[in-house]
């Protein structure tokens, strides 16, 4: 049986007004890296505090570790670790303080799973008698991923744990859980970074609280039905709006310094169109080149 | 009760590394005990008084005389015009006025009878009840005093008259600080327990570490005992730092009645009162809405509670407040027990209803505190 299961779960907010979650499946096998990727407002937090008996589901049912959600919420608390988006520990506890307590409310010490954070926690020792509210913000997720392992949990569920964290302390991030992951844990994690979609080893994409698709990155990025194209020149406004004009183009996204199109036909000769067309607006400096399509593409072109 | 432990161990930690609430706890309420009970003062001194003495006699003079001599009653003016001490009314610089008429002391020899007029601003309802009947007994007084000197001679026949002799029980100098010390420290210790207690649990909610908590094995009644246990040992330090130290050492006040009694009273109305302090933070979402609801229930504590305004005096339907209030209770407990010198068999009702209190606003707290929304 996988760790975690749902089933067709739905939430809603101020009596139905709002539609947090909507009828969402999936399941996370024993000892995956799963990434639950969407933007701000997605429902990625409800489905979380759903799966960790924080709020009750409205539709649908859920497992983890084989126990519901609603009815054996009490065996789930005993054997998972959350992390919450926001900070949560307490800020006026020093850092062993708030190590020791996690652990003691669990019926376990530091010493005895210290080798699970052994790797993390060298890096917040140092600091170990400060307070929590006083570190910086990657020490907090630092210390946060601590106390959510310290008890040594079978599936660990980590909201959004690299927002607002600095470029690379999200790659640190990212290399602990691959380590936690070797060690045998479920990982649960959310992001609305789409980079970070390629780190996990299935993720589902989630929009407006329904799931577009479950796969592995792979698979994801495999299924983007166009030819895709990156393209840049000098005047790069002006090359957006003309390109969004051209009948020749499908779609045309902005990313960093290129502009990501597919073409309304992919024939031979579209490429070779398109550069006409568009020296004849006296675009200088073209270059277009083949792409392979990233999370991100496929994001939208699932939510178009 | 291992996991209890740790949470009282964490709460204590907090409360004492949180210096400037601790020194709220311990030193506000000992300057409050400090500085109210000498401002509230009942007793009516100063009364303005404005004579209209259209008479001019000796008679006069000498009621004038003896209405200014006890202290009470200070002359704002004297003079011959009603108009003129109306006035002295108006500007709210007199608070009676009393006018001889004309022929006062004719009248009263010839007829043996004859009239005052006295009126009274109202504004300040207690000062002209107080200021009236002080007047009324002067006058009284004054009257005896004149029937005396008329009987010619002591020896043929007494004058049959009823003296009253008043003697204060409990508070033989009518000190006022002895009636409101102890209520006041009552008002302190709820203040304490309801405000530090509620404030507490929803700082917990606002900051988020009650998600955190509500994920580990931790139930539900382990959380909430290790947020009333350390409270419950704040009120019970505080109502002793308040009884033993500025009570006793500032205002002299040394209980008569039984201790065991006061302090077993109080074990079960700190529960009471913090049972009201975790209900008001089931009801929030951050402290501000906390502080305001414990705003609004300790000025309704407060007020109807007898500390300033004797509760039989209040209209019916505020005596039923009155009595829905745990402070009435302890406050009547304390005085009693303070000042009466009552033992546990004299306050066994009242522990009975605050008892009853006790289970009925934790029952609700807990009911309304789900672990699972």
């Amino acid at each position: 049986m996988a760790d975690v299961i749902l089933q067709n779960i739905g939430k809603t907010y101020n009596k139905g007004a709002v539609k947090a979650v909507t009828d969402a499946s999936f399941t996370v096998e024993q000892g995956e890296l799963f990434g639950l990727i969407g933007p701000d407002g997605a429902g990625k937090t409800s489905i979380f505090r759903i799966l960790t008996t924080l709020l009750l589901p409205d539709a649908g049912q859920a497992w983890v570790l084989g126990n519901d959600v609603v009815k054996n919420y009490k065996a789930i608390r005993q054997q998972v670790g959350y992390m919450p988006g926001r900070f949560s520990l307490y800020q006026d506890l020093t850092v062993e303080e708030n190590l020791r307590f996690f652990a003691t409310v669990f019926n376990t010490t530091i010493q005895q799973n210290y080798h699970l954070i052994s790797d993390i926690y060298v890096q917040i020792e140092p600091f170990k008698h400060r307070r929590a509210g006083n570190l910086s913000g990657g020490m907090k997720q630092k210390l946060a991923l601590c106390c959510a392992l310290i008890h040594k949990p079978k599936v660990l569920f980590l909201d959004e744990p690299t927002t607002g964290v600095d470029t690379v302390s999200r790659k640190e991030f990212w290399l602990m859980l691959n380590n936690l992951q070797q060690q045998g844990i479920t990982i649960l994690v959310s992001t609305p970074y789409m980079d970070e979609a390629t780190l996990c080893r299935r993720i589902a994409l989630i929009q407006e609280g329904k799931i577009l698709s479950v796969e592995t990155p792979q698979q994801i990025t495999a299924a983007f039905p166009f030819a895709l194209y990156a393209i840049k020149a000098a005047q790069m406004n002006l090359l957006l709006s003309h390109l969004r004009q051209s009948p020749l183009i499908h779609t045309c996204h902005t990313f960093g310094e290129y502009h990501h199109i597919t073409f309304a036909q992919n024939t031979p000769h579209s490429q070779s169109h398109l550069l006409g067309y568009l020296a004849a607006l006296s675009h200088t400096q073209v270059e277009l080149k083949p792409i392979v399509p990233t999370i991100e593409d496929c994001f939208i072109n699932l939510m178009n | 009760m291992r996991a209890l432990k740790f949470l009282l161990q964490k709460e204590f930690r907090q409360i004492f590394r949180n210096t400037t609430i601790l020194r709220v706890i311990l030193i506000m309420p000992v300057i409050q005990l400090i500085i109210m009970p000498l401002a509230a003062d009942y007793e009516i001194k100063n009364i303005n008084i404005s004579v209209v003495d259209h008479d001019h006699s000796a008679y006069s003079r000498q009621l004038t005389d003896k209405i200014l001599a006890p202290g009470y009653f200070k002359l704002n003016d004297y003079g011959t015009s009603y108009p003129n001490a109306f006035g002295q009314f108006q500007k709210d610089r007199s608070d009676l006025i009393l006018e001889i008429p004309a022929q006062f002391e004719k009248t009263l020899v010839k007829e043996n009878q004859a009239n005052l007029f006295m009126a009274v601003n109202a504004i300040n309802g207690v000062k002209a009840l107080v200021g009236s009947a002080y007047l009324n007994r002067i006058i009284a007084d004054f009257n005896a005093q004149i029937r005396a000197n008329w009987i010619p001679n002591p020896q043929t026949g007494t004058l049959p008259q009823i003296e009253i002799a008043t003697l204060n029980r409990f508070n033989p100098t009518l000190n006022y600080p002895f009636f409101m010390v102890p209520g006041i420290l009552v008002v302190l210790v709820t203040m304490v327990g309801v405000y530090m207690c509620s404030l507490n649990i929803v700082k917990e909610k606002e900051v988020g570490t009650i998600e955190q908590i509500n994920v580990t094995p931790i139930k539900k009644y382990h959380f909430i005992l290790g947020k009333l246990i350390p409270f419950w040992v704040i009120g019970m330090f505080v109502f002793s730092l308040g009884l033993f130290g500025v009570a006793r050492l500032l205002y002299l006040i040394v209980p008569t009645g039984s201790l065991v009694a006061l302090y077993g009273f109080l074990a079960v109305y700190l529960v009471a009162v913090l049972g009201i302090g975790l209900l008001i933070s089931t009801y929030s979402a951050n402290q501000q809405q906390a502080m305001s609801l414990a705003f609004f229930c300790m000025m309704i504590f407060m007020l109807m509670s007898g500390l300033f305004t004797p509760i039989n005096s209040m209209p019916n339907w505020a005596q039923v407040i009155a009595k829905l209030n745990p402070v009435t209770y302890f406050i009547e407990v304390t005085r009693m027990i303070v000042l009466k010198g009552s033992s546990f068999a004299h306050i066994q009702q009242q522990l009975l209803v605050i008892s009853a209190m006790a289970v009925f606003f934790n029952t609700w707290a807990i009911w309304n505190y789900r672990k699972t929304s």
